[in-house]
């Protein structure tokens, strides 16, 4: 988390960000964690009936309502585990380790509140290997934890390998059960996840943080933030030209070129890639679009998991997907034919795309494969790499009728404006 | 109604199924089959069987689902 600036608090009595990191400046800045004392039925009816007013819904990606998340948990039956989902996979996303080092209790107190809700037995805080600065702040707060109310049922931190794939749900509850990072075919997704015989409930930290918060204030402080119809803040990893990197707390709603101002962009933005690496290229026209679930939906995009990039205008928006797409491609867990084949298909296809070494079947073929990808894998990895990569085509039009003339993109050569890892010989 | 139910983490492109149900499943050009997603008429339902049954990965199930679903 090299380059996280300090979080901006936003305005309003509701924030993620900002509160004591240490146990004890925790307790006393928020209270005590209120997990059910006597009548735990009347506290569970409760509980449940201010997530539902709420309207949280999932910061990890997904943006499922969190309040049909537990009611599908708790019908797959009480014992499994809460595991809290700090795996950010995503290569530009910093906000769930920004989270679990400043407000570590805030994410477990989430996590208890949910185990006290579903009748779980642990709670598994699963951070990536290699993640020094996440693991040894999580550590610490487990610490504080132990033997004190806040630590109802057992908590632990598991770590799995770092990988993009190891976060998706359905992999992560099987590298616990089976210490495979392998998604699921799961054709139905509204039955739970399960670790044996036991139903299991994974949540992104992020999720488990604001779970805490309106068990505290009540669904009207969240509410007081965003729209209507998707309330609350949520935490945005911004990068790219952009002169402070980083990761703020915005209203859902705000305009996606007011949250990347907040960065300061080196130059007026090209493109805004939102979402992550399965999310989508934003042109200019649609910069004003509000972050929320149905206005990027509408556009062909998503809120993923929170992050904008700023693409300045020295940079090939083609060669930077190409540079994507490669990476998405190495991390596909290996498993679905169409993902397997079909990923690095495409990247290659959008590599010569982007040099202008094209062919005239070059832009059918690459349609064709994308159409051929698009909803066949176990999980949604190839389908994220699809949607990018249809953005690209969309937002970079021009640039695509100019390379398909052969003429290459005077900026293909330079450095990527982009975190992607062991991407070096891609593109 | 009965819909074709694929897991494309058992498939390894045996190909049998695009054989047998030529109607309704494709093959990509890597070879992976494709189901289309109308409704299987009632004269497949036999084949559709038939590519479930002589899968060599069980990859093909058969949901039968109430019509309006």
């Amino acid at each position: 988390m090299p380059n996280a600036s300090d979080a901006l608090p936003v305005t309003g009595r509701y924030r993620l960000l900002g509160h004591p990191t240490d146990l004890v400046g925790h307790v006393a800045a928020l209270g005590h964690v209120p997990l059910p004392s006597a009548d735990r039925g009347e506290w569970r009816r409760a509980f449940v009936g201010a997530l539902e007013a709420s309207g949280l819904t999932g910061r990890g990606g997904a943006g499922f309502p969190a309040a049909i998340k537990l009611a599908v948990a708790h019908a797959g039956g009480p014992g499994g585990p809460i595991l809290v989902n700090a795996m950010e996979g995503e290569p530009a996303s910093d906000k769930d380790a920004l989270l679990l080092i400043r407000s570590p209790h805030l994410v477990l107190d989430g996590a208890q509140l949910l185990a006290a809700a579903t009748g779980a037995g642990r709670v598994m805080v699963c951070v990536p290997v290699g993640r020094h600065r996440v693991a040894g702040a999580v550590a610490r707060a487990l610490d504080e934890r132990v033997a004190t109310p806040c630590a109802r049922v057992p908590e632990v931190m598991v770590r799995p390998p770092d990988r993009f794939i190891a976060g998706e749900e359905s992999a992560l509850a099987r590298w616990v059960e089976s210490g495979q990072s392998l998604p699921s075919f799961r054709p139905d997704k509204g039955t739970a996840l399960r670790i044996g015989r036991r139903g299991a409930l994974v949540h992104n930290a992020e999720t488990l943080a604001h779970v805490a918060l309106i068990a505290r204030t009540g669904p009207d402080a969240f509410r007081s933030h965003g729209l209507v119809e998707d309330p609350g803040t949520s935490l945005v990893t911004i990068s790219g030209a952009v002169e402070h990197p980083g990761v703020v707390e915005i209203d859902r709603g705000t305009p996606l070129i007011d949250i990347a101002d907040r960065a300061v962009p080196t130059g007026p933005p090209q493109a805004l890639l939102v979402g992550g690496y399965g999310g989508a290229w934003v042109g200019p026209a649609h910069f004003t679009t509000p972050y929320a679930s149905l206005s990027l939906r509408a556009i062909g995009a998503t809120a993923g998991v929170g992050i904008v990039i700023v693409l300045g205008q020295t940079a090939c928006g083609l060669t930077e997907s190409a540079r994507v797409a490669h990476y998405l491609a190495g991390q596909s867990a290996g498993q679905c034919g169409p993902c397997v084949y079909g990923l690095p298909a495409v990247a290659d296809d959008l590599t010569r795309l982007a040099r202008g070494l094209t062919d005239p079947g070059l832009r059918t073929r690459l349609d064709r494969r994308l159409g051929a990808i698009d909803g066949r894998g176990a999980c949604r990895h190839p389908d994220g790499a699809v949607n990018l990569v249809r953005s690209a085509l969309h937002v970079f039009a021009a640039d695509v009728g100019a390379h398909l003339e052969g003429r290459p993109c005077p900026h293909w050569n330079q450095p990527s404006q982009l975190r992607i890892p062991d991407v070096a010989r891609a593109a | 109604m009965i819909r074709i139910l694929l897991n494309p983490v058992a498939c390894d492109a045996y190909g049998y199924c695009a054989e047998l149900l030529p109607e309704a499943i494709s093959l990509d050009e890597w070879g992976y089959p494709m189901v289309d997603g109308r409704p299987l008429p009632p004269e497949l339902v036999g084949a559709a069987k038939r590519a479930a049954r002589d899968c060599p990965r069980r990859a093909i199930t058969l949901q039968v689902r109430k019509s309006g679903q």
